[in-house]
């Protein structure tokens, strides 16, 4: 007879306090990475709107910061897209088919694809630049070139397709490859004319966002040499430099001036990522299926 | 097999539902995607050659117990000195400072994803928060040199222009997904009658959330802190920017350190020529991060599996 019927449900004043207190703590912890993200992109278009021009989308670099242009690196990283598309889309996509339509998941060698898979997509980007300066700049004797570059950012970003790929495909009904067996298609036949098919939005959206990440990194380029003086139009087997790179050499230039290049260069950069961003969301949105 | 085979009492064929032969163009296909999944297994072989082989040539010009016990790290003065602790202090500078943020700020947002938001509030927060994992980190170094640190300075900390303390800060902004999307995975993954059960018993939202959901998917919660601190180790650009170039054994988070990442990046930077000490010690310093990175991951992976297989 401790409790009189109405008392139950009733909150003593102290659990709503803590209550509220809590709820407040979680409402900070959502907002500052918002507020921070906000405040930097507040600050970077007050300190670049000025410099944003058809100077900087087109002229060389230059040691007057009124010259300076990011031409040949946006340049660059447009050609490194394409290179990455065609390269990283096909490898990630076959091994993303072979994991979830062909691999046996008992056996051990599947399983250790997995684990190796999951371990290589939190290696640090700059461990694979280190890759690369070993393997395809001295070793193979490549050179500090363009190719040398996107090869070393389609195996940083192939853990990312694989994982997004095999997720889009593991989406596809079984009864979708059970009518297509049952109708006497062969394995490859149900993969390429059902499963591919139906999982295509969700390997594009997937491999979208993962080129985006690839454009936007720097330190693995750094290592393979892409901090270089680049005027002309880059090529495949010739020196090259990137946006993010030199961004970062702008950024590295004690001159203020150069800082305010810097800030216009992340406004193309942001710009062209959140296009691609949108883009993938976009896709997703319009042919994405749900079973 | 007709009718007429049943109807005279024939033993009826056993069906064959087996090919007949094999299909090479099959075994093709296979093949070929097997070599695709191949590639990422030899890219994982070629990163600890490239590592090891330089290292084993290092460390056998520099022996491995100076390498760790020494405090001077000037590789490229004379005399050289190859002590890596000073990049080992600096690096858990920083990573201690990204600590501080994302921990606390990324469950948090876990948190409140997984058990407070309104769906249709989660399903905005959830891509804005893709939108913060997506910025390139040389634009968050940008942010620490030019905008973070200067408004420490004003604030009166009497921070360097480098310092390990901004940036370590930064680098914990943007870790904030990565704690909150693996450690809501693991909320979301949380039965919910483990839930309904407590609410029946009179728990408020906060007991739930911090003495149901929070324990039950606890495995999951270190695996997104052992994957942040992982990333803090390694990550290059924003120290590489902000947080200075000079080893040294310093715990004032407002002078400047080197990481082992910066180390690398600002080493690689210059054109060492191939085969003298300072190019080995590019792979020496890569070696060690590739080790300490290796088994945090495998530690977390092991951590997201564990409660998989307890919930799914």
């Amino acid at each position: 007879m401790s409790a009189a019927p109405g008392v139950v449900g009733r909150r003593s004043g102290g659990d709503r306090v803590r209550g509220t207190a809590f709820y407040v703590l979680l409402l900070v912890a959502v907002t500052i990475g918002f507020v921070l993200l906000f405040v930097l992109l507040a600050d970077v278009i007050r300190k670049g709107i000025g410099y944003v021009d058809l100077t900087l989308l087109n002229e060389p670099n230059s040691s007057d910061p009124s010259k300076a242009g990011a031409g040949p690196a946006i340049r660059g990283t447009i050609y490194m897209m394409v290179l990455l598309l065609l390269l990283v889309v096909p490898l990630g996509v076959g091994t993303a088919l072979y994991l979830e339509e062909y691999a046996d998941r008992d056996r051990w060698y599947n399983r250790l694809l997995e684990i190796n898979i999951q371990n290589l997509a939190a290696v640090p980007s700059i461990v694979y630049g280190i890759l690369g300066l070993a393997f395809l700049v001295r070793g193979l004797g490549l050179g500090r070139v363009l190719l040398a570059g996107a090869l070393i950012l389609t195996l940083l970003v192939l853990p990312t397709v694989i994982v997004a790929s095999r997720e889009a495909i593991r989406a596809v009904p079984d009864s979708i490859r059970q009518g297509a067996y049952a109708l006497g298609a062969t394995q490859w036949q149900v993969v390429r004319r059902q499963v591919l098919p139906a999982a295509i939005p969700g390997i594009a959206t997937g491999s979208i966002l993962a080129l985006a990440r690839a454009i936007g990194e720097t330190a693995p380029l750094l290592l393979v040499g892409a901090l270089t003086f680049v005027a002309i139009n880059p090529t495949l087997l010739g020196s090259f430099t990137a946006l993010p790179v030199q961004i970062y050499q702008w950024i590295a230039r004690p001159q203020d001036e150069f800082r305010l290049l810097a800030a216009a260069g992340i406004m193309v950069l942001l710009a062209i990522l959140l296009t691609m961003n949108a883009f993938a969301i976009w896709l997703r949105n319009r042919y994405q299926r749900r079973w | 097999m007709s009718t007429s085979d049943l109807t005279a009492g024939a033993q009826p064929e056993p069906i064959r539902l087996r090919a007949t032969g094999t299909r090479w163009s099959e075994v093709v296909v296979k093949a070929s995607l097997a070599l695709c999944a191949l590639v990422s297994v030899a890219t994982t072989i070629a990163i600890i050659i490239a590592l090891l082989e330089p290292s084993i040539e290092f460390f056998r010009e520099i022996s491995i117990v100076d390498f760790f016990s020494g405090d001077r790290w000037a590789p490229l003065f004379e005399p050289a000195s190859f002590g890596v602790q000073p990049l080992l202090v600096g690096t858990l500078a920083v990573t201690f400072w990204a600590c501080v943020i994302c921990l606390p700020c990324g469950l948090g947002a876990a948190i409140y994803m997984s058990e407070y938001a309104h769906p249709r509030v989660r399903g905005i927060l959830k891509p804005a928060l893709e939108v913060l994992a997506g910025i390139p980190t040389v634009v968050f170094g940008f942010f620490a040199l030019t905008f973070f640190t200067p408004l420490l300075q004003d604030l009166g900390l009497g921070v360097n222009v480098f310092n390990a303390l901004s940036a370590g800060l930064v680098v914990g902004v943007m870790l904030i997904p990565v704690v909150a999307s693996v450690s809501e995975d693991a909320m979301a993954a949380v039965p919910q009658e483990l839930r309904d059960g407590a609410y029946g018993l009179g728990a408020t939202r906060l007991q739930v959330s911090t003495r149901v959901v929070v324990p039950a998917a606890i495995s999951g919660i270190i695996a997104s802190f052992v994957l942040a601190i992982s990333r803090a180790v390694g990550e290059t650009m924003i120290v590489l920017i902000a947080a200075g170039g000079l080893a040294q054994i310093t715990f004032d988070p407002r002078d400047q350190v080197q990481t082992m990442t910066a180390f690398i990046g600002a080493t690689g930077l210059g054109d060492v020529p191939t085969g003298s000490v300072e190019y080995k010690t590019i792979f020496a310093v890569g070696l060690a991060l590739f080790v300490i990175t290796f088994v945090m991951n495998i530690l977390s992976i092991r951590l997201v599996r564990k409660y998989r297989e307890i919930y799914e």
